[in-house]
């Protein structure tokens, strides 16, 4: 790594994981390698069962490898083990997470949906609120603040969860499957926002997809098959249609 | 940010539904309470009503009320000329049914000797027997109202009085009448009868025959030296009213409290098991959204505190809901329902140990959720 390139957010090396044993066992990833940077919108292409969701669980730390290292935000995390214990304060302090059904709380208005985050982190209520609504604001749904998740259309409640995601200012943003439940008009809104958002905060956004009308809001695509990573590639810029 | 009380606001009609539910439930726990409560205290009534320090009764048995007890009539007046006691009085009890309005009545007859104890204490409304016959003080659970006439025996009474409250230890009403009275409706043979054993030389056996001599005793003397002192008449045995008391509550209605307290104890554990269920369903129908909070960084005490606190509050809600509902038809009850801040208290904290432990399943299964779940389509 070169000393003016600026350090990886996102470093896997060598990463394994497996489910099952003998017979019945499935190779999910093997010897995955990646990194993302600063400021990058990195997608992960690939068939169903080929892969992505499980390096997405690997990175969020919410499965374990089998093997390998990872380091996150300049920490290494794993290195043939946890070096952790309180894996879901790292992912509270580092890591964003965007979903495909933006699973807000249904209970919560959008405002809490927001700063429920920031109360986990140590805000206060005030504190908590205030830039719950600085960030819907910015992600222009602010007049929404009081609806229920169920009130929203797909677009709305998706920049509700980017914000959600956003809130404690993690440094990398995980997205699995972001676009899939909006049309091409909406997904392009909502790609645009986390490449402003990665450019603007220097984050670095792994977003999995199988929805090609984002591929040009992408900045690397990496194909994975067989729990394989394939050489990444610029995306098909401005290409299919 | 109360999560808990969150999730309840979003949903509060299915919640409350749900704590209505439950306070049918726990509204029956405390009406059982109240009902035993109420049993004690209609089977001291009957024997706090004379407010005497001892009672005479027949050798070898626990009477009146445990075991029955005849002595004759005069006794009374051997008991009164005991060292230290300061009044006496003659006392029958007996249980009868008969006709009011085209209804069978059970009433639980106690004669007494006019200006002496074991008279009503506290007359509501009319006045106190003051003719030798055919007048009755009535309580109010009877239904009968001042001068209704009643048909006891071969005679008929005239209520003169009302009391309140007033009820033998199977919850049957008090009549009062006049010892006379109450001795030829126990003791005297109907006319065939007796015209049956003049027949055969037999003779009419007299009706001076009383169930228990009940005494007052003057403040330096100790009750237990009197009964003692009384228990020298080989065919007496005497108690204290203490032990009177504790005869009534241990013997009398000893069966009922342990079959009271079985259910209660069973209604509790059905209790127990429903909050489990619920909170169970509710967890159940919770996992997203407990998978999307664990993967944001939600600790399990948040998730612990979003299971408990709902259980609690449904405890709580389902309690306070189940007192308002007995406390408004306790008086429907056909016994006395007594409910005491005590027993309220007691079964609000075991209520909320059960919420605690029903919980314990669902914070089990709360936990056990991977927060790869929230990433699952």
């Amino acid at each position: 790594m070169g000393s003016d390139k600026p350090q990886a957010l996102v470093e896997t090396r060598a990463v394994s994981k497996h489910f099952g044993e003998d017979d019945a066992r499935v190779d999910a990833l093997r010897e995955v390698s990646i990194e993302v940077h600063p400021g990058q919108v990195v997608g992960l292409l690939g068939p169903s069962g080929s892969g992505k969701t499980t390096l997405l669980n690997v990175i969020g730390c919410i499965v374990e490898p089998n093997s390998g290292w990872m380091r996150l935000d300049g920490e290494v995390v794993y290195d043939g083990g946890w070096l952790r214990s309180d894996l879901r304060q790292l992912r509270l302090e580092k890591i964003g997470f965007i979903f495909q059904f933006h699973n807000l709380l249904p209970f919560l208005n959008c405002l809490d949906n927001v700063a429920i985050v920031l109360n986990l982190a140590g805000f206060t209520p005030l504190e908590a609120k205030q830039r719950a609504v600085e960030l819907l604001e910015y992600l222009e749904v602010g007049h929404r603040k009081d609806a229920f998740p169920a009130q929203l259309s797909g677009g709305e409640a998706q920049r509700v969860a980017i914000a959600r995601a956003l809130a404690n200012r993690p440094k990398i943003i995980l997205a699995d499957e972001p676009t899939a439940a909006l049309d091409s008009e909406r997904a392009g809104i909502v790609m645009d926002l986390l490449r402003k958002v990665a450019a603007e905060q220097q984050a670095a956004v792994l977003a999995v997809t199988h929805d090609e009308k984002i591929y040009d809001r992408l900045d690397r695509v990496f194909d994975l098959r067989d729990g394989r990573l394939g050489a990444d590639h610029a995306p098909n810029v401005g290409g299919e249609s | 940010m109360n999560l808990a009380f969150r999730d309840i606001r979003h949903s509060l009609g299915r919640f409350l539904l749900t704590c209505f539910g439950l306070s049918m439930l726990l509204g029956v726990v405390l009406s059982m309470i109240g009902i035993y409560r109420g049993m004690v205290e209609d089977a001291l009534t009957v024997a706090r009503s004379p407010q005497a320090d001892i009672w005479v009764v027949e050798s070898g048995t626990r009477g009146p009320f445990a075991e029955s007890s005849r002595i004759p009539g005069d006794t009374r007046e051997a008991i009164a000329r005991l060292h230290g006691v300061t009044s006496a009085g003659a006392l029958t009890f007996q249980s009868v049914e008969t006709q009011h309005g085209g209804q069978n009545l059970r009433l639980y007859v106690l004669g007494y000797e006019l200006d002496r104890l074991g008279g009503p204490r506290h007359i509501v409304a009319g006045r106190p027997i003051a003719r030798s016959h055919y007048e009755l003080v009535a309580d109010r659970r009877s239904g009968l109202s001042l001068g209704d006439r009643l048909s006891l025996g071969r005679n008929s009474f005239t209520v003169v009085g009302l009391t309140e409250n007033q009820v033998s230890s199977s919850g049957d009403p008090i009549v009062y009448l006049t010892l006379r009275d109450s001795q030829k409706l126990q003791f005297e043979l109907a006319p065939s009868a007796a015209r049956r054993e003049m027949a055969r030389g037999a003779g009419v056996s007299g009706t001076n025959t009383v169930n228990a001599i009940v005494a007052r005793v003057s403040e330096n003397v100790a009750p237990g030296d009197v009964a003692e002192a009384a228990r020298q008449w080989k065919h007496l045995a005497a108690m204290t009213q203490a032990e009177q008391e504790n005869i009534l509550t241990r013997s009398v209605v000893e069966r009922a409290r342990k079959q009271i307290g079985l259910f209660t104890a069973i209604l509790l554990a059905v209790s127990a098991v429903i909050i489990a269920l619920i909170i169970y369903t509710m967890t159940m129908d919770k996992l997203r959204e407990i998978a999307t909070l664990k993967l944001i960084g939600a600790p399990d005490r948040t998730i612990i505190g979003l299971i408990v606190q709902q259980a609690l509050a449904m405890g709580v809600i389902g309690l306070v809901f189940g007192a308002i509902l007995i406390t408004l038809v306790k008086d429907k009850f056909p016994r006395r329902v007594i409910l005491e801040p005590a027993d309220g208290l007691a079964l609000a904290s075991v209520v909320l140990i059960v919420c605690v432990l029903a919980s314990a399943l669902g914070v089990r299964l709360a936990l056990k959720v991977d927060p790869g779940e929230a990433l699952k389509g």
